[in-house]
């Protein structure tokens, strides 16, 4: 729809688009998805907060100190980092259109995170074994909120991942699946700069405390 | 750098003006430097090298946001630029908003803490 407006005083008409013009679909959602990863961000942000609070309440209970092991903090950070470079991997082939490398890539990706969450589960299991609940102190809580909120993020990830895989299989490198691997690719890196914030802030500074 | 990676997308016309300017360069260099930069915390806080735990947290925290921003220029292709400003924007407001939850919640719980009773003086006052 146009609007001719100012007609008198040039004799030429100016025109106005009233209604936006068309876009393309998806030329937008990189921006979105970053501000959704930013709103994400919020969230953690207050967990951070209520870590940062509660985080020297034991209630008499376990400390950091006695339940963290650093060498296994140490190997899940890695898993981490070395699903990110992967990542970053796949997404290289994957402006080559090489398929099968882009695959491969998201495979061993996928095996890193399952890696990472295995071990943060058996570092779970462990501690609630010893009796450290999240009901046991306020500290606890907190870890496990923090913690298990960055897990279950990691988690969706690798379902994104896996049915992102499915898709590459059955549509190829489409330009709809290049887009949706690089909004993963954008999570997947966004929880990989949280767990900086954790393994820092939860893990060496508890244990220094 | 910019150049190359256009010279890299002058061939697919996949309009990737917000999109991925990556190279393998770019992420080894932001790889390298992650574990760089997270192996040198682990190392300070298992072996404590330095004297005191106080120099060691901050030493550790400045990692930290080093890190971070490492992360965000190789991994998370962050510029000033990328969608023509908008990403910066939203990074630059979460951020604010970051600080401020984060020292205020700080700084009120903690005034909160040192401000309450000790819980054995209202047992006493029955």
């Amino acid at each position: 729809m146009t609007v001719a407006v100012n007609p008198v005083q040039t004799g030429e008409p100016v025109f106005y688009l009233a209604d936006e013009h068309p876009h393309p679909e998806g030329y937008s959602t990189s921006l979105g998805f970053w501000i959704y990863l930013m709103s994400d961000c919020l969230i953690f942000a207050m967990l951070f907060a209520a870590f940062g609070v509660l985080g020297a309440n034991y209630a008499a209970g376990p400390a950091p100190k006695d339940l963290f092991d650093l060498d296994l903090v140490a190997v899940n950070t890695s898993m981490l980092l070395l699903s990110s470079i992967t990542y970053g991997f796949a997404m290289l082939t994957m402006q080559q259109n090489k398929i099968a490398q882009t695959q491969m890539w998201l495979l061993i990706t996928g095996l890193f995170g399952a890696a990472f969450i295995g071990i943060e589960l058996t570092e779970f299991a462990h501690m609630i074994h010893e009796g450290a609940t999240p009901q046991r102190s306020a500290f606890l809580s907190a870890f496990f909120t923090l913690v298990g909120t960055h897990g279950l993020h990691v988690s969706c990830g690798l379902i994104w991942l896996v049915t992102l895989m499915v898709q590459v299989w059955r549509y190829g490198l489409i330009e709809a699946n290049r887009r949706r691997l690089m909004c993963l690719s954008m999570f997947w890196h966004f929880l990989d700069v949280v767990w900086i914030g954790v393994f820092t802030f939860v893990y060496l500074l508890g244990v220094l405390r | 750098m910019n150049t190359d990676t256009h010279a890299v997308h002058a061939g697919d016309h996949h309009h990737g003006d917000g999109h991925a300017h990556s190279t393998f360069s770019g992420y080894m260099l932001g790889f390298v430097l992650s574990v760089v930069l997270t192996a040198i915390p682990f190392w300070l806080v298992m072996s404590g090298a330095l004297p005191s735990k106080q120099i060691t947290a901050l030493v550790i925290m400045a990692f930290a946001v080093v890190q971070i921003v490492v992360h965000m220029i190789y991994f998370l292709h962050m510029s000033p630029k990328s969608e023509n400003g908008w990403s910066m924007m939203a990074l630059i407001f979460t951020i604010v908003m970051v600080v401020i939850a984060l020292s205020g919640s700080l700084w009120v719980m903690n005034h909160l803490n040192s401000n309450m009773m000790p819980i054995h003086e209202m047992t006493g006052m029955k």
